[in-house]
C-alpha cells in the first residue's frame, strides 16, 4: 500500500508543480543556476567516463573478435552501437542519478529539515513549482550533455584502437559509419528526455516529502538512487520495446 | 484579529487539540505558552496552514481559513509574516537577498525601491552592515532578526513567531521582544508568539493563552498572570524561585 501511496503521491506532486508558476525574473534566475549545478557542473565526469569507458568498449570488442572472417571494421561498428544505443542514455543516465539525483535530494531535504520549505509554504509560494519546476527545465539540457558523452565515447574507442593497435583509424571510421541509422541516435534521445525527467522529478519527490533529521536526509538520497535507477532501467526496457521492438 | 473557534486535531489516535477557542487581537503581542507537549506548535502551525484540522475553525478578519481556495490561502499567506524557531534563512542567499525575497515574490516594486525598503528594514533591525553576509556566517541573534526582517519587509498584517529567543543569551532575547512588541505596536500586526520564555511572558505578553495538555487551561495578560490562582498556571509559570519571588514583590506592591 505504501508503494500505491507514494506513486499517487509522485504524479500529485508533478501536478502540483506546474500550479501557480513563479514570477519570471525569478524562475529564470533559479534555471539559471540549476543549469549551471546539474548540467554544467555534471560535464566533467560525464566526460572523463565517456572517454574511457569508449576506450574499453572498444578493447574489448577488438580481443573478442579472433575469427579472421569477420571484418576488422566491425570494432567501429559495435563501439557506435554501444555507445549510442546504451552507454550514453542508459548508463550515463544511471551514474547522473548518483550525481545530480543525490545532490538534488540531499539540498531540498536539507530545506525541509531546516524549514525552509515551511518558510516558503507560509509566504504563500508553491513551493513545489519554485524547487523542482527550475531542476526539470534545467534538465530538459541534459540531451547535449549525452551528445557531448556519446562524441567523447567514439572518440575515446579511436584514441584506444589507433593507440592501442587493435585496428587502423580507416578501419574504425569505416566500422561508424557502416550501416548508420538516423533514428538510433533519436530513439537514444527520446530516451534521453524521458530519463532527464525522472532524474529531476524523484529525488526532487524524495527531497520533499522527507521526514526526520540530518541522517534522513543521507537515507533519502540513497532511497532516491535506488529508485531513480530502477525507474530508469524498467522505463529503457520499455521504451526499446516500444521504439526498437 | 484572528479568531480560532472548537480546534481539534489528532494525529493517528492521538488527539493534541482538544477543542481550543480563542481571539488573537491586533496590535497586540500575543503568546501561548505551556509545557513541552502541551500541543502549542501544533496549534501554532494549524494557524498558519501548515497543518489541517479535523473540527473548529480560524478565521483572520472574518475569513474562515478552512473555506478559502487554494489560490484564495496563499493570497492570505502571502500577507503573513513568519519567524521560524531556526530562523529558516534561504542558506543560499545572502542576508539582504532572504529579506528582499518577500517584495521579489509578491510586489512589483522596481530593484532600486526593493533595495531602499531591504536598507531600512535591516536597519530597523540594526543590521545596517549585514547585507552580503551568508547566513552561515551570522550569529543566532543575528538570524533570529534577520528571520524578523524578513517577516516584515512586507507589511504584512500577522506575524507569528515560534519560539523567538531559544538558544539565545537572555540580553539578546530582550532585544528581540522588545523588537517584536516595537514592530507590533509601530504597525498594528496582529502578532502571535510561541514560547517558553518566561521573561517574553512578563516582558510583552499583552494577551497570554496557557495551553495543557491541548486544552486551553487559561487567558489573561501580563498583569493579570501576577493575580491568577489558577493552579496550572501559577506551577508552570512560578516553577522558579526568582519568578516566585517577582511575584512576591508584585503582589505585596499591589494590595
Amino acid at each position: 500500500m505504501t508503494y500505491l501511496y507514494n506513486i499517487g503521491n509522485y504524479f500529485l506532486m508533478i501536478a502540483e508543480m506546474f500550479r501557480k508558476p513563479t514570477k519570471w525574473p525569478v524562475m529564470k534566475k533559479l534555471i539559471f543556476k540549476d543549469i549551471d549545478d546539474l548540467i554544467i557542473g555534471s560535464l566533467g565526469i560525464v566526460a572523463f567516463i565517456s572517454f574511457f569507458v569508449g576506450g574499453v568498449i572498444t578493447i574489448q570488442t577488438a580481443l573478442n573478435i579472433s575469427n579472421p572472417l569477420i571484418p576488422k571494421y566491425l570494432v567501429g561498428f559495435a563501439t557506435r552501437q554501444s555507445i549510442v544505443l546504451e552507454f550514453a542514455p542508459t548508463f550515463t543516465s544511471i551514474i547522473m542519478a548518483g550525481k545530480v539525483g543525490s545532490f538534488i535530494t540531499s539540498s531540498i531535504g536539507t530545506m525541509r529539515v531546516t524549514e525552509q520549505i515551511d518558510a516558503l509554504e507560509v509566504m504563500g509560494i508553491n513551493s513545489l513549482n519554485y524547487l523542482v519546476f527550475p531542476k526539470t527545465i534545467a534538465l530538459m539540457l541534459y540531451p547535449f550533455v549525452i551528445a557531448i558523452g556519446m562524441f567523447l565515447g567514439i572518440l575515446g574507442g579511436m584514441a584506444a584502437c589507433v593507440f592501442g593497435g587493435y585496428t587502423s583509424l580507416e578501419n574504425y571510421i569505416l566500422g561508424l559509419q557502416t550501416d548508420f541509422d538516423t533514428f538510433h541516435v533519436i530513439y537514444s534521445f527520446i530516451k534521453t528526455f524521458v530519463f532527464a525527467f525522472i532524474l529531476a522529478t524523484i529525488p526532487s519527490f524524495h527531497g520533499f516529502y522527507m521526514k526526520g533529521g540530518a541522517l534522513e536526509v543521507g537515507k533519502a538520497s540513497t532511497t532516491s538512487f535506488v529508485w531513480t535507477s530502477v525507474v530508469i532501467i524498467l522505463l529503457n526496457y520499455i521504451l526499446t520495446g516500444m521504439m526498437l521492438g | 484579529m484572528i479568531e480560532v473557534k472548537n480546534l481539534h486535531k489528532s494525529f493517528g489516535e492521538a488527539e493534541v487539540l482538544k477543542g481550543i477557542s480563542t481571539t488573537f487581537e491586533k496590535g497586540k503581542t500575543n503568546l501561548i505558552i505551556g509545557q513541552s507537549g502541551s500541543g502549542k506548535t501544533v496549534f501554532l502551525k494549524c494557524l498558519l496552514g501548515l497543518f489541517n484540522y479535523e473540527e473548529g475553525s480560524i478565521s483572520y478578519d472574518g475569513e474562515i481559513f478552512s473555506q478559502l481556495t487554494e489560490d484564495e490561502k496563499r493570497n492570505l499567506r502571502s500577507k503573513i509574516g513568519m519567524v521560524f524557531q531556526g530562523s529558516a534563512l534561504f542558506d543560499s542567499m545572502t542576508i539582504a537577498e532572504n529579506v528582499m525575497f518577500p517584495l521579489q515574490m509578491f510586489t512589483k516594486q522596481s530593484k532600486s525601491e526593493m533595495q531602499d525598503r531591504v536598507d531600512f528594514v535591516l536597519k530597523r533591525v540594526n543590521l545596517d552592515n549585514a547585507h552580503y553576509k551568508m547566513p552561515s556566517e551570522a550569529s543566532g541573534g543575528m538570524q533570529k532578526r534577520v528571520a524578523i526582517a524578513r517577516a516584515i519587509v512586507n507589511n504584512p498584517k500577522y506575524l507569528f513567531c515560534d519560539e523567538p529567543n531559544s538558544g539565545l543569551d537572555p540580553k539578546t532575547a530582550i532585544v528581540i521582544d522588545n523588537l517584536i512588541q516595537e514592530i507590533t505596536d509601530e504597525y498594528q500586526i496582529t502578532t502571535v508568539i510561541n514560547s517558553h520564555d518566561m521573561n517574553s511572558v512578563m516582558e510583552i505578553g499583552e494577551k497570554i493563552v496557557f495551553l495543557k495538555d491541548g486544552l486551553k487551561a487559561w487567558e489573561g495578560s501580563n498583569e493579570t498572570i501576577f493575580k491568577t490562582d489558577n493552579e496550572a498556571v501559577t506551577n508552570f509559570v512560578y516553577s522558579s524561585n526568582l519568578f516566585k519571588k517577582v511575584r512576591k514583590m508584585y503582589l505585596e506592591e499591589n494590595k
